[in-house]
């Protein structure tokens, strides 16, 4: 069975994501960047930008822009999101460098892909 | 739930001349055919049974702001049958999100008409638990994703699940396990018995880009071939096209609740904002009748207004 990943507090968790690393950075002093972030938008039944190119680490934001629910499914890494309905997000962290394709669930001729390098 | 009595009238009725129609069967000689409600009908004997679809209980954006309103509308006109039908089919897209109180309006709407009402899901049904809010609420009795067949008016009726576990190919699947049974289901009958297949995405291959077709709808076709009357009946590309192929007769029905554009003449098949008063020019007013022959598909236009 896929897992299951809640779309819901997306922005809330990401806040406090920034929020973290934020605080880490001025803790430890460091230089070092806050985890990268990228964002695809869903509009018109298309991803954009596909392919995605990114690093290792990098959380992933899927905002759904359409009149109609859009879902995330990547056999790959064996993600499911549930369903976006407009304006809803979801969100992944790519932890190991690949390829990745992934389709909508709802509407499986939507096809999007994201390169992830080490 | 109750229909909000704010809905102004003319507005509602302007969603009407697009939305909220059903689609009346009626069966004679072994073969099925079809009409708009409100078309003329004299009452008679004949067996005859409804099909409505995509109602999408739960949309709220432009292209239909009440799809309650639309649905509630769809089944009164059912119950103004002259001839009642024997029971309704509701070609999938039930609901939007699959959510508890979007099936219970539906079960509660549907409910009003006294009618049996068989269903299969469509992709917008099975969001929720991998499918089984809809199978706990509407598929009691089914078998695997919710796939079933049942005997009415010396008919054979086949509803098929093709919604389930979408691959890359982008096309509707009905899968092994279904076309097993399927082939297993019709074995017995003889090839006089007229058949009606009712899925969520049609059968065929209405427009590959867009996803408007099954894989392996053509395997389930194979297996009904011996078959001297077929009728397909789908929803999901929320407007009506016919196409007969040798014994075969496929139709798409419309949404109760907001239409699609053509195939391959909007960039994409996201709900169409129709204007108000040119809606009859519009592509959800007209009806597309491909007619197949050993010639390449015909298109006839045929204006539900006439």
């Amino acid at each position: 069975m896929n897992e299951m990943l809640e779309p819901g507090g997306n922005a809330r968790r990401l806040l406090l994501r920034r929020a973290l690393a934020a605080g880490i950075i001025v803790a430890i002093g460091s230089h070092k960047a806050k985890a990268a972030e990228a964002q695809i938008v869903v509009d018109n039944f298309t991803f954009s930008p596909t392919p995605l190119n990114v690093k290792v680490g990098t959380t992933v934001t899927w905002v759904n822009h359409d009149d109609i629910p859009h879902s995330i499914v990547c056999p790959t890494l064996k993600v499911k999101s549930h369903p976006m309905d407009t304006d809803e997000s979801f969100t992944y962290t790519f932890d190991q460098a690949g390829t990745y394709d992934y389709i909508c669930g709802l509407h499986p001729h939507m096809h999007g892909q994201v390169v992830v390098a080490a | 739930m109750s229909i909000d009595p704010n809905l102004q009238r003319r507005g509602f009725l302007k969603c009407m001349t697009w939305a909220g129609t059903a689609m009346v069967w009626t069966v004679a000689g072994g073969v099925p055919r079809s009409r708009l409600i409100g078309s003329a009908e004299a009452a008679g004997n004949d067996f005859t049974f409804v099909q409505i679809s995509d109602s999408h209980l739960g949309f709220d954006k432009p292209a239909n702001t009440n799809v309650t309103a639309t649905l509630q509308e769809a089944l009164d006109n059912v119950g103004k049958l002259p001839n009642k039908p024997a029971f309704m089919i509701h070609t999938g897209d039930i609901t939007h999100l699959s959510k508890p109180a979007q099936f219970d309006t539906a079960a509660q709407l549907c409910g009003g008409t006294k009618l049996t009402m068989h269903t299969v899901p469509g992709e917008h049904d099975i969001l929720e638990e991998d499918g089984k809010s809809y199978l706990n609420r509407f598929g009691k009795g089914t078998k695997g994703d919710g796939w079933y067949s049942f005997d009415a008016g010396g008919v054979h009726f086949i509803g098929l699940v093709n919604v389930v576990n979408l691959q890359g190919n982008g096309l509707g699947s009905l899968g092994h396990d279904q076309l097993e049974w399927l082939e297993d289901d019709v074995k017995p009958l003889t090839a006089s018995t007229p058949i009606v297949v009712f899925a969520h995405v049609p059968l065929w291959v209405v427009y590959q880009d867009w996803g408007w077709g099954t894989s392996d709808g053509a395997q389930a076709l194979s297996y009904l071939k011996k078959f001297g009357s077929v009728t397909v009946l789908n929803g999901h590309i929320h407007q009506t096209l016919q196409k007969v192929e040798g014994n075969v007769a496929f139709h798409t029905a419309r949404s109760t609740a907001f239409p699609q554009p053509a195939p391959g003449s909007a960039k994409s098949p996201g709900p169409m904002v129709v204007p108000a008063g040119e809606l009859k020019q519009y592509l959800g007013i007209a009806s597309v009748k491909l007619v197949s022959s050993k010639a390449p598909l015909a298109i006839v236009d045929t204006s539900l207004a006439g």
